[in-house]
């Protein structure tokens, strides 16, 4: 990313210290903006509730100090349970997902069969067009997956994008490989889960990633096919008190939840976030090689 | 052993390319019956949920009810939900939103991860800028649900957005921002850019070491500055890669996401804030109008198709870079 032109470094202009000072100034000011919503969350999720109601402008510390908000949260059981639902499609669905994408990204790769071209086409299809929202939300109550979890992980098993990159990491194995395991006797199902997919960890580190994030993220989906309060994820949880203002799933264990309410929503946000908060900074590099295989044309 | 041996040596072989294809089929499954059985789960996914859905989109013709077949002809209705929705006063509405706020976020959103990519790429310090990065790509990871929920805070009435913008005097303070029409579209394009400018920028940052070293010594040697280095240099190095993300960009014109509109409108903003996919979901699954928001759907997914096959043209003609 450096430059390595050692001419720069010795003939600075003053044109050119003007800019430095200037463009390290606006990085700052980006990573500021980038930064600050955060850190108004924290900051307001340890505030006392009272001081934080007239507080005016920005939040750099805590309105006094409390840990209410938290105890609050802990105490009451939806997040607890919401919190179990989510980990449950977050694990199940990103082991359905992975499964699943290895399993078509094989199939299209193999050169000597012919239907192969032919998957492909029809994986590559799905990118450019599809049912839409009502013929899809359709299918899945035809299909009896209502207010089911599964609806929330079969239906998402494969994303094309996902698959046409790890079809390119296969791709780029040596041949030679799958030759000798075949003359061995190892069937396809041995080359697949013995050489393939430990030969690719590091995309498939990259796809666990974007299908966890993903599936931890969801919401839309939830608010189409759960109707059970108890089978409700986090983030439709998080839905109905941020965005709709339905504090009815806290409020019921303790009157002393509108004397709280507002710090109440930013705990809610810290607690449902910061697993992957504090998680992404240590994956960086493998996001970044998975958006470049992925800019790579299938 | 012996008597099969004979008999597969009586009849020869036809070479595999010579097969017609269900035979050329028959003998690859015979060949690896487990790997077919590997594809299966795939093929059915792909089928049930995927394809079985554009099966689905007939009820656009038909006037389906929850329980009726999908394909039925004794509720054909032609082109009628069509017709319907073309000529409902709603049409022009969310045709309109859905450019407006689409095109808005391309001229105002497109630029800004090359130029973050480009001062990035100036920055000295290579910890400074790894730092930036990382801090860059946070909102990339946070949900949807979360950012809305926080944009609707900060722009609501004791918002700190909001008591900036009405110290300014551009609106009316104890109200949020998200109430007037008119500051829909630039909320939403704002937030969109502080959501995907870090994340956005990585594909320009790693054409940007693919930039030719060489280039800036002899750039150097001419007497270039760092300005006319970026612009003589720099510039024309990446603009492949910039030319390829705009044809990719322009080719979902007519995409607005449903999610991030749905989490942020009011009844009082349709106006500016209503786009084909939220009022497909709106009509569809709120109203229960399956027949007729279906219509909505394949029409923008129709134009999405042709807007792509263009844009790919277009791509193709000017850069050898086309998606197939």
């Amino acid at each position: 990313m450096e430059k390595t032109n050692p001419k720069n470094k010795i003939q600075v202009t003053t044109g050119e210290r003007i800019f430095n000072v200037f463009n390290i100034l606006f990085m700052l000011f980006i990573a500021f903006i980038m930064f600050y919503p955060i850190w108004h969350v924290l900051m307001a999720s340890v505030s006392e509730s009272n001081l934080l109601m007239t507080h005016r402008g920005l939040l750099f510390w805590p309105e006094g100090f409390s840990w209410a908000a938290y105890r609050y949260v802990a105490r009451n059981p939806a997040i607890p349970q919401g919190y179990m639902v989510t980990l449950f499609v977050v694990i199940v669905g990103t082991t359905v997902n992975i499964i699943m994408t290895s399993l078509a990204a094989f199939f299209v790769t193999r050169k000597n069969q012919f239907l192969a071209k032919y998957v492909m086409m029809m994986i590559m299809f799905t990118m450019f067009f599809g049912g839409g929202m009502i013929p899809e939300y359709l299918n899945v109550r035809d299909l009896g997956l209502y207010n089911s979890l599964w609806a929330l992980i079969i239906p998402a098993s494969i994303n094309t994008f996902n698959c046409i990159i790890l079809r390119t990491s296969f791709l780029g194995l040596p041949e030679s490989l799958e030759e000798s395991a075949r003359l061995d006797g190892a069937s396809e199902f041995t080359i697949l889960f013995r050489i393939y997919i430990p030969l690719s960890k590091a995309v498939l580190a990259v796809l666990v990633l974007y299908y966890g994030v993903a599936h931890w993220n969801s919401w839309f989906s939830a608010m189409l096919y759960i109707q059970d309060r108890s089978k409700f994820p986090l983030q439709l949880l998080l839905r109905e008190i941020l965005i709709s203002n339905d504090t009815s799933s806290m409020a019921n264990t303790s009157a002393d939840f509108t004397l709280i309410a507002e710090t109440i929503k930013y705990a809610l946000i810290v607690v449902v976030s910061f697993p992957i908060l504090c998680l992404y900074p240590f994956l960086q590099k493998y996001f970044t090689k998975g958006v470049l295989v992925g800019a790579v044309k299938g | 052993m012996v008597t099969k041996a004979v008999s597969t040596a009586q009849k020869p072989r036809v070479p595999y390319e010579q097969l017609p294809f269900y035979k050329k089929i028959a003998r690859d499954i015979k060949g690896s019956p487990i790997l077919y059985l590997m594809v299966l789960p795939v093929i059915a996914f792909y089928i049930l949920f995927r394809y079985k859905p554009m099966y689905g989109l007939f009820i656009s013709f038909t006037d389906y009810y929850p329980g009726a077949p999908i394909l039925d002809f004794d509720s054909w209705v032609g082109f009628r939900n069509f017709t319907d929705f073309f000529t409902s006063k709603d049409f022009g509405r969310v045709l309109k939103n859905t450019l407006t706020i689409s095109l808005s976020t391309i001229i105002f959103g497109f630029p800004m991860p090359i130029i973050f990519a480009l001062l990035l790429n100036e920055l000295k310090n290579a910890r400074f800028s790894k730092v930036m990065q990382t801090i860059s790509y946070l909102p990339h990871f946070i949900s949807l649900v979360v950012i809305c929920g926080l944009i609707r805070t900060f722009v609501g009435a004791d918002g700190f957005i909001a008591q900036i913008i009405s110290s300014l005097g551009f609106a009316e303070e104890k109200a949020s921002l998200l109430n007037y029409a008119s500051m829909f579209v630039p909320i939403y394009v704002v937030s969109d850019i502080w959501q995907t400018v870090g994340y956005s920028s990585i594909v320009y940052l790693a054409a940007l070491t693919g930039v030719n070293q060489e280039l800036y010594e002899a750039a150097t040697v001419d007497g270039a500055g760092r300005w006319k280095q970026v612009w003589h240099v720099t510039l024309p190095g990446i603009l492949p890669t910039i030319i390829t993300m705009l044809l990719l960009r322009m080719g979902n014109a007519m995409t607005v996401g449903y999610e991030k509109i749905i989490l942020l409108y009011s009844p009082q903003v349709y106006e500016t804030a209503d786009v084909i996919s939220s009022y497909v979901y709106r009509s569809g699954l709120q109203q229960a109008r399956f027949s007729y928001s279906a219509a909505v759907g394949l029409f923008n997914s129709v134009i999405n198709v042709i807007i792509l096959l263009i844009s790919n043209k277009i791509s193709s003609k000017l850069t050898d870079t086309a998606l197939w």
